[in-house]
């Protein structure tokens, strides 16, 4: 009970707070450099340079202080030794170069990094190809995307399920086992059966990834004029042949999309790891190795740190690419 | 078109077929932990969740009587009793745990010191001897049955109060509900600054927001517990709803942005030249105008917060009654990894919300992703 007091305390608090902030400083700009009188043109002025800073100024400290700095902090906390406190230079990248573990992540990441997005999206192509052409398509198109409201733990225990082994000679209530005996084989304990078991935990992020994939690809393919489409079958192009031919074309700034979007996620990919089998049995990767380093046994900030500015670094070349994209479609 | 009139009834079929098991895959996985959350806990372990609506068939043994149970029926010694619980059927018995089905309902079958065991199929048994019984501990007597499929909400009920889920639901609503509406209120303003307003630097800014999006959160972690800790926030709900109103702010202000800049330039100018300041016309144009875009970001917001763990595990506390719902599943998965009858009514309850969020506000959104997606990327 005490909790939801505090809880719409603060939406009331916090709400009224941000109003409060706008209306009151705008009223206080106005009232110090009033838009009449002698210096009238002079204070409109100054109102309208200082004005936008008065609606951006929460949202910029804001940011500052929950993005810019941790950035700048962890950065700093790459070049200083467990807790902080003395600075070791690039011990900790030196220590990371040598270490077997961040090996393992950094490759599984880029199995990861090619998979995941490439999985995805092509699935998402063909959902949104075969949707787009069927009369329950909307039905269709919402069961597909469904998974992406699904929490990544939600989606670990439900996977989990589907890989659940059971001994040799007992039922499987787990379906890919029960599969795989149904066809005479022996079943599989998937998870810890190193190299594969990275890609039954891709799996998960395919599952989830797919329907948002989909949902843009389809938006690009409707937008397709149709005219280019007409042409290609009256020349005699087979239903393959204008999909491949004419209709992805069109679409490749879309897919390039969706594929560094899909990647932005697979590169923070944390949660299904972590529950799944938290990096054991060789399914590491960089941000459950940077988890464990800050947070379980005895905390190394420094490495902790080194690990997450490299994964900053793996997102650095999309950001810059998005900046660019950003800025040239304002022009 | 008309040319592929032949081709073209076998390619809808294909569609059709082609659709139709991508939506299969896609559901059956989430289908198949709804069923399972609604079984009776011994079916679960004992058959796969697609034989739900059949009988199973289960082999367990139950203990005859004791030396105390027993009654003298002139010359014979008899201990008898009832083996199966309501609704079973029997289909096979045994005295051995290597071959538990060894016997048919109704057999008789001689044991050693001349002993007999007689099972019918109703599943009453005699146990008789000569001489007097003396075992403390009674006889195994296995058995085979064939069970009706029994649905319940037990599970649900047992994860809500003993589990500890209720407590976590209602925490999971606490650090959402603030971390979805203040972030709206800060990033409207910014976003019509960036949208309407002429100030220098404010290309730069745009850049800046877009190459904030993408920051990975695990950045954040370290310094910002440790910042939280020097101005006296430590961990709860108040760092939690800051931590997340940040990371939030940079999506919340580009969507907005790009939704304000597309809207009529002409309604702006002519408010301004009819005299109304930018807060008027933030007020009484944009905001109501922007109900779209607003709502999308909600969404996104919303589905982020309640389905976010690492944000919770490292700004929230740790004991149980702190945690929330992704904390708990992922608790429940360590500790109780074989119960599949708590994980998945645990994981139901858990992403209920999101469900229903979800179909009920598709269409908002699919526009965001739309907006957010194929404009700017």
């Amino acid at each position: 009970m005490e909790q939801f007091v505090l809880a719409s305390g603060t939406i009331v608090a916090g709400v009224f707070g941000c109003v409060a902030w706008f209306w009151g400083s705008n009223m206080v700009l106005d009232a110090v450099y009033p838009a009449r009188g002698h210096r009238a043109g002079h204070n409109m002025r100054v109102a309208a340079a200082v004005r936008p800073w008065l609606f951006l100024g929460p949202a910029i400290l804001l940011l500052s202080a929950y993005l810019v700095y941790p950035v700048l902090n962890s950065a700093w906390r790459s070049f200083n030794d467990a807790d902080g406190t003395s600075f070791v230079g690039l011990k900790n990248y030196q220590w990371l170069l040598a270490d077997g573990k961040f090996h393992e992540s950094l490759t599984n990441n880029m199995l990861w990094l090619v998979t995941v997005p490439a999985l995805s999206t092509i699935f998402g192509l063909v959902a949104a190809q075969v949707t787009d052409r069927i009369r329950w398509g909307n039905l269709a198109k919402s069961m597909i995307f469904m998974p992406m409201a699904i929490s990544f733990v939600g989606a670990g225990v439900i996977w989990k399920f589907i890989y659940d082994f059971r001994g040799e000679g007992l039922e499987q209530i787990g379906i890919l086992n029960a599969i795989v005996v149904y066809f005479g084989g022996s079943p599989q304990t998937w998870l810890v059966t190193p190299f594969w078991n990275s890609f039954l935990l891709m799996a998960v992020l395919v599952w989830i990834q797919t329907g948002f994939a989909m949902v843009i690809l389809s938006a690009a393919l409707r937008g397709i004029p149709e005219e280019t489409i007409e042409a290609a079958i009256l020349d005699g192009a087979n239903p393959w042949q204008v999909f491949m031919r004419i209709k992805v074309p069109q679409i490749w700034g879309t897919i390039a999309v969706v594929w560094t979007t899909i990647t932005i996620t697979v590169l923070k990919v944390f949660d299904i790891v972590f529950v799944m089998t938290n990096g054991e049995w060789g399914t590491q990767v960089l941000a459950n190795l940077m988890y464990n380093w800050m947070f379980r046994g005895a905390p190394d900030y420094g490495r902790g740190s080194a690990i997450a500015i490299v994964i900053m670094l793996l997102v650095t070349p999309i950001m810059i690419w998005n900046i660019r994209n950003a800025r040239r479609e304002m022009r | 078109m008309e040319g592929h009139a032949g081709t073209r009834s076998s390619l809808v079929w294909a569609v059709n077929l082609a659709a139709a098991l991508m939506v299969l895959l896609w559901t059956i996985p989430t289908f198949g932990l709804l069923v399972t959350s609604l079984r009776d806990r011994d079916q679960i372990a004992a058959s796969g969740w697609w034989k739900a609506p059949f009988a199973s068939e289960q082999t367990d043994f139950v203990r005859a009587g004791t030396a105390t149970d027993q009654v003298a029926e002139g010359e014979m010694w008899v201990i008898s009793g009832d083996l199966l619980a309501k609704g079973e059927k029997l289909l096979a018995w045994g005295t051995n745990s290597r071959n538990p089905g060894a016997y048919a309902p109704g057999l008789s079958v001689d044991l050693p010191n001349a002993q007999n065991l007689t099972v019918t199929a109703d599943g009453t048994y005699r146990l008789t001897s000569p001489t007097q019984f003396t075992q403390t501990t009674g006889m195994r007597i296995f058995i085979t049955t064939l069970t009706p499929p029994r649905f319940t909400f037990e599970n649900y009920t047992r994860v809500i109060g003993a589990e500890g889920l209720g407590q976590a639901f209602l925490n999971t609503f606490t650090v959402t509900i603030p971390a979805t509406v203040i972030p709206i209120l800060i990033a409207a303003f910014a976003a019509y600054a960036l949208a309407w307003m002429e100030f220098p630097g404010r290309a730069l800014l745009i850049a800046a927001v877009v190459g904030l999006l993408v920051v990975p959160l695990q950045l954040a972690l370290i310094p910002l517990l440790k910042f939280h800790n020097d101005i006296g926030l430590g961990k709860g709900y108040m760092g939690i709803w800051l931590a997340h109103t940040g990371f939030g702010l940079p999506l919340a202000i580009y969507l907005l942005r790009n939704y304000m800049v597309g809207l009529p330039r002409e309604i702006i100018e002519s408010a301004r030249v009819d005299g109304a300041s930018d807060f008027q016309i933030f007020r009484r144009i944009i905001l109501p105008l922007s109900f779209p875009a607003l709502a999308s970001f909600a969404i996104f917001q919303f589905l982020w917060v309640w389905n976010d763990l690492l944000v919770a595990t490292v700004f929230l506390g740790n004991t149980r009654e702190q945690l929330v719902m992704t904390g708990v599943l992922r608790e429940l998965m360590g500790s109780r990894g074989g119960d599949w009858e708590v994980l998945a009514a645990s994981a139901f309850v858990s992403i209920s919300v999101p469900l229903v969020v979800f179909f009920a506000m598709q269409k908002y959104l699919v526009r965001g992703l739309l907006a957010g997606s194929v404009k700017g990327g």
